[in-house]
C-alpha cells in the first residue's frame, strides 16, 4: 500500500490551560487512499494523544466525525487525502461553541430537533390489535429522500443564516420536521408548523443552498425547507384569506 | 411561537423568481434581436402596441414586470442579509419602495396605451 506524507494544521484548544485556540502543526505518512480521520488517528496513536475529535463509524453512517476542512464543512471519514494538496488545516465545525480541540457542543442543535417533534404522532389513536399503520411504496418516497439525515450537523456549519441568526431552527430539523408532515401515518403538521412556519423557523432561510452541498448523504435539505415555505404560505392564504381559515 | 407573516413578501417573490427563469431570457434575446434590426413579424411595433393595448395583454404585461421587480428586490434583501448587512428594515424599505415605484410606474404607463 503506499505511503504518503501528510501534514495537517489543527485547531487546538484547552479550556483548562488555554485562554485562545492556536493551530498546532503535525506530519503523518498515510496510505495514499485514506482519509483525514485515519491521518488524525495516526497522529493520536503516535504523535499526540491528547488530541481530541469525535468519530465512530468510519463510514459515513454516524455523524460523528463532521469538523471544517480547509474551511468546508466535511465527515473526516468521507475527506479523502488524495483531494488534497499542502497542508491540510482541521477545524472544529463552525457555528457550534468548541469544547476541546475538534469537539463543538452539539446542544442547540439538539434543543431544535427536539422542538420540532421529530417522531410519528398518529392521527389517530390506534390499538395495536388492529394491526399496522399501512403505506404504500408512493407514500413512502414522498419523504424517503429526507429520512436519510444522519444529523452530522453539517448543514448547519454551512448555512451562513444559522451562523448570523443563531435562533434560526436550521436546515436538518426543518427537513426532518416536513419528513413527518409528509408520512401518511402522520399528523402532527399542525404542532410542526407553529415552530418551523414561525420567523425563527422556515422564514429565516434565504435559499444559499449550501446545507444540501455539504450534506454527506444528499438529503437535500435546501429542497425541503422550499417545500416548506410553499406549504406554509398556502396554509397562509388559507388561514387568512378563505372564509373560516379554510378549515 | 407565532405563525409568520412572511408568506405575503414570499409568494409573489416566488412567482416572480418562476416568471423571471421562464421569460426574462426569452425578452433580453428579443430585445436583443429587435435591437439588431431582426424583428419577428408578430413581434412588430403594432402589434406589440395592440397587443399591450388590449386588457388581457395589460394584465400580462404588468404580471410579468411587477412580478419580477418584486422578486428582484427581495432577492436583493437577502443577498444583503446574507452578506451581514444587519440593517435588514431599511434595506428592505428602500428596496421594497424601489420595487414598488416601478409596480406604480408599470401600471400607470400601461393604463395611458
Amino acid at each position: 500500500m503506499k505511503e504518503r506524507l501528510v501534514q495537517l494544521e489543527v485547531l487546538r484548544y484547552n479550556p483548562d490551560t488555554d485562554t485562545t485556540a492556536h493551530f498546532q502543526r503535525y506530519e503523518v505518512s498515510c496510505p495514499e487512499e485514506g482519509v483525514v480521520l485515519d491521518a488524525l488517528n495516526k497522529i493520536k496513536e503516535t504523535i499526540d494523544p491528547t488530541l481530541n475529535y469525535r468519530w465512530s463509524c468510519h463510514m459515513a453512517v454516524c455523524g460523528s466525525c463532521g469538523m471544517m476542512i480547509n474551511g468546508e464543512p466535511k465527515l473526516s471519514c468521507h475527506a479523502f487525502l488524495r483531494e488534497y494538496d499542502g497542508v491540510i488545516r482541521v477545524e472544529p465545525l463552525a457555528h457550534f461553541p468548541v469544547e476541546r480541540d475538534l469537539v463543538t457542543a452539539p446542544d442547540d442543535f439538539i434543543e431544535k430537533l427536539k422542538r420540532v417533534k421529530p417522531y410519528l404522532i398518529p392521527k389517530a389513536p390506534k390499538p395495536i390489535s388492529e394491526g399496522e399503520y399501512l403505506q404504500t411504496p408512493a407514500q413512502l418516497k414522498k419523504y424517503h429522500r429526507f429520512t436519510l439525515c444522519i444529523n452530522c450537523m453539517l448543514c448547519y456549519a454551512a448555512c451562513p443564516e444559522y451562523g448570523l441568526t443563531p435562533k434560526f431552527i436550521g436546515p436538518a430539523a426543518i427537513s426532518l420536521a416536513h419528513r413527518y408532515n409528509l408520512d401518511s401515518r402522520d399528523g402532527g403538521r399542525d404542532a410542526r408548523q407553529e415552530v418551523i412556519a414561525s420567523k425563527e423557523g422556515v422564514w429565516e432561510c434565504t435559499f444559499v443552498g449550501a446545507c444540501s452541498e455539504v450534506c454527506p448523504v444528499h438529503v437535500d435539505p435546501a429542497s425541503a425547507l422550499q417545500q416548506v415555505k410553499i406549504a406554509s404560505s398556502i396554509d397562509w392564504i388559507k388561514e387568512h384569506l378563505l372564509p373560516g381559515g379554510g378549515k | 411561537m407565532a405563525k409568520s407573516n412572511k408568506p405575503i413578501i414570499w409568494f409573489p417573490f416566488a412567482a416572480g423568481g418562476t416568471v423571471i427563469a421562464f421569460f426574462i431570457p426569452v425578452i433580453v434575446l428579443l430585445t436583443f434581436l429587435a435591437a439588431l434590426g431582426h424583428v419577428p413579424t408578430g413581434l412588430s411595433y403594432d402589434s406589440m402596441r395592440a397587443f399591450a393595448g388590449s386588457g388581457l395583454g395589460k394584465l400580462l404585461i404588468f404580471g410579468v414586470i411587477a412580478l419580477s421587480l418584486w422578486s428582484s428586490a427581495h432577492r436583493l434583501r437577502c443577498t444583503c442579509y446574507d452578506f451581514g448587512v444587519r440593517a435588514d428594515k431599511l434595506v428592505a424599505n428602500v428596496l421594497y419602495l424601489a420595487a414598488g415605484a416601478g409596480i406604480i410606474a408599470t401600471a400607470v404607463y400601461l393604463l395611458r396605451i
